[in-house]
């Protein structure tokens, strides 16, 4: 891999959480530019653990122990002097649950603008096109956000996320509640995005991991244990473990 | 055919349990309603102009009971001002910012512990720390202190309560948008459990009108025939001024007491009805 192309390096990452947890365990890892990077691999595996990571959003969680670096072009990400909101204005996170505010479908997109001082009324409608959802809302901006379906609730916390025009985007699980439609739509957002971004994401099954992986990443509790481009990993596994993984044989 | 049989017992059993769960729900405020259609039909010959906003008059057996309208008023708006943001900012430190362990845990006990102690024990603290030790007399303040304090307990353990409802996800969601910690309490947190706090502070408010005990020993005037004119006055108040016509003056007559009784009614069944406008428009403003 080209390493002038890396948008985060991740190197010898060590986590455990209070309850002795070894959720992470030495983990290097490059995640290029523009492309898709998948984190995949059984229950357990620390896929999650690693996300939160990138965004800081562990701060929250009970983390005995984190150790190594990990860079986000030129920043460290886990230096205590590193700026956490700015960083995760520039790392941007969608979760398993389609989580919406209790606020309107437009509120949901402006929360985060207007927290963040940003007066910009193009970005309402830019990051709901590019969630693919503007068609659908664009009537009703004033409606309670829940009154949207859960695979439009799912796009709306990505356009919400794309609005403060993030240049890292993690995913995780964000199609396990949803149908294959949207699961679909989700999925093509994802391709024409990652032209602009840098993209992380946990899929929700084998599956989606060999469709939409430009990167493979195979977890298994708590170690790498390969990492390849994904036409290499999904059609030619170096390891056992991954191979019998990648052909359903466990987990 | 037997099918149809079925769904029909069904049915009716269903409607059968319909009917009984709805009928003792009627049991319930019956009591209620038969209480405050009792008051109003004693208590209404009594109501007039004159009994509101007059003064007291032949040893309180006659004339009106404006002071004690007035000093309940008083004591009711001291108590919010010095319970209300102490309940509220106490409420969210214990869910937001405590840590969770044995003496966040410790506080919490005792703070359940303070909602179940006699209103006569507070009035008795009240009058050693406020009225003597701290020689603010028996007066507003020393009431209103006492009477905070009593509300305090239910304040903070209903709003914390209301804290706690709002989904750990929302709090999630709003710091991973690059909101800070106080940004997501005040704007995602605190909005949504509103109702729930308001209905805490009301309650305690409530409560707070209607004791005896509390203001007895710390603000209440037997007979003041004048308004409060600072903090540092004695009052009456409508509580303990009804303890008194109802006990401690023969000759009193009856529809005086219970003209007494209904507006200490009203001034708190109000205060439930403005809670609940509040909180269905804080419901239908978020269209929930
Ligand atoms: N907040 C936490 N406190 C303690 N242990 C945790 C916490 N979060 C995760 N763990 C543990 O860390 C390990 C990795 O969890 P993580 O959620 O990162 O896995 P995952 O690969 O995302 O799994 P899944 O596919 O189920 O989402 C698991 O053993 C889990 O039990
Ligand atoms: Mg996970």
């Amino acid at each position: 891999m080209n390493k002038n192309n890396q948008k985060i390096t991740i190197q010898n990452l060590i986590l455990h959480y209070s309850d002795g947890t070894e959720s992470l365990q030495d983990i290097s890892l490059d995640i290029p530019a523009h492309a898709i990077t998948v984190i995949f691999g059984p229950a357990g595996g620390g896929k999650s653990s690693l996300l939160r990571v990138l965004n800081r959003l562990n701060d929250l969680v009970d983390v005995v122990k984190l150790e190594g670096e990990v860079y986000l072009d030129d920043l460290d990400v886990l230096s205590p002097k590193t700026d956490v909101i700015a960083l995760r204005r520039r790392v941007g996170m969608v979760f398993a649950r389609p989580v919406v505010l209790p606020m309107s479908i437009q509120e949901n997109i402006t929360y985060g603008l207007e927290i963040a001082g940003i007066k910009d009324d193009q970005r309402l409608e830019d990051s709901l096109e590019k969630a693919a959802l503007w068609e659908e809302v664009k009537d009703r901006l004033d409606d309670p956000a829940v009154t949207l379906s859960g695979g439009q609730q799912q796009r709306l916390c990505l356009a919400r996320v794309l609005a403060l025009e993030p240049e890292v985007i993690l995913l995780d699980e964000p199609t396990s509640g949803l149908d294959p439609i949207s699961t679909g739509k989700v999925e093509e957002s994802l391709q024409a995005l990652k032209e602009d971004y840098t993209i992380v994401l946990v899929p929700h099954s084998v599956q989606q991991a060999a469709r939409t992986a430009d990167y493979a990443a195979f977890f298994l509790q708590g170690k790498l244990i390969e990492y390849a481009p994904g036409n290499l990993l999904f059609t030619n596994p170096q390891d056992q473990r991954t191979q019998d993984y990648v052909e359903g044989r466990f987990g | 055919m037997t099918d149809q049989k079925g769904t029909r017992v069904r049915y009716l059993k269903q409607r059968l349990g319909f009917r009984l769960l709805s009928s003792m729900a009627i049991l319930t405020i019956l009591p209620i309603i038969a209480v405050v259609i009792y008051i109003v039909i004693q208590g209404a010959p009594a109501i007039s102009r004159e009994f509101i906003t007059g003064f007291p008059e032949d040893g309180m057996r006659a004339g009106g009971i404006w002071p004690a309208i007035v000093g309940t008023f008083y004591l009711t708006l001291g108590t919010a001002i010095f319970s209300v943001p102490l309940g509220i900012g106490a409420a969210i430190y214990l869910s937001e910012y405590a840590p969770q362990n044995r003496f966040t845990q410790m506080i919490r006990i005792s703070i359940i512990n303070l909602a179940g102690i006699p209103s006569v024990v507070y009035g008795l603290f009240g009058l050693g720390l406020f009225v003597l030790f701290l020689n603010f007399g028996t007066s507003i303040l020393a009431g209103s202190l006492t009477l905070a304090i009593m509300t305090l307990p239910v304040i903070i353990s209903t709003a914390e309560e209301a804290l706690r409802a709002v989904p750990q996800a929302f709090r999630t969601v709003s710091i991973s948008v690059g909101a800070t910690k106080w940004q997501t309490i005040r704007r995602i947190v605190l909005p949504e459990a509103l109702p729930g706090i308001l209905t805490g502070v009301i309650l305690g408010l409530e409560r707070a009108a209607g004791e005896t005990a509390p203001i007895l020993f710390t603000v209440a005037a037997f007979f003041l025939p004048r308004l409060p004119n600072s903090p540092l006055d004695a009052t009456m108040a409508l509580p303990y001024h009804l303890f008194v016509i109802s006990t401690q003056v023969p000759g009193m007559p009856i529809k005086i007491q219970y003209g007494t009784a209904l507006v200490l009614l009203t001034f708190v069944l109000s205060m439930n009805i403005i809670a609940t406008v509040i909180r269905s428009r804080a419901r239908a403003s978020r269209q929930w």
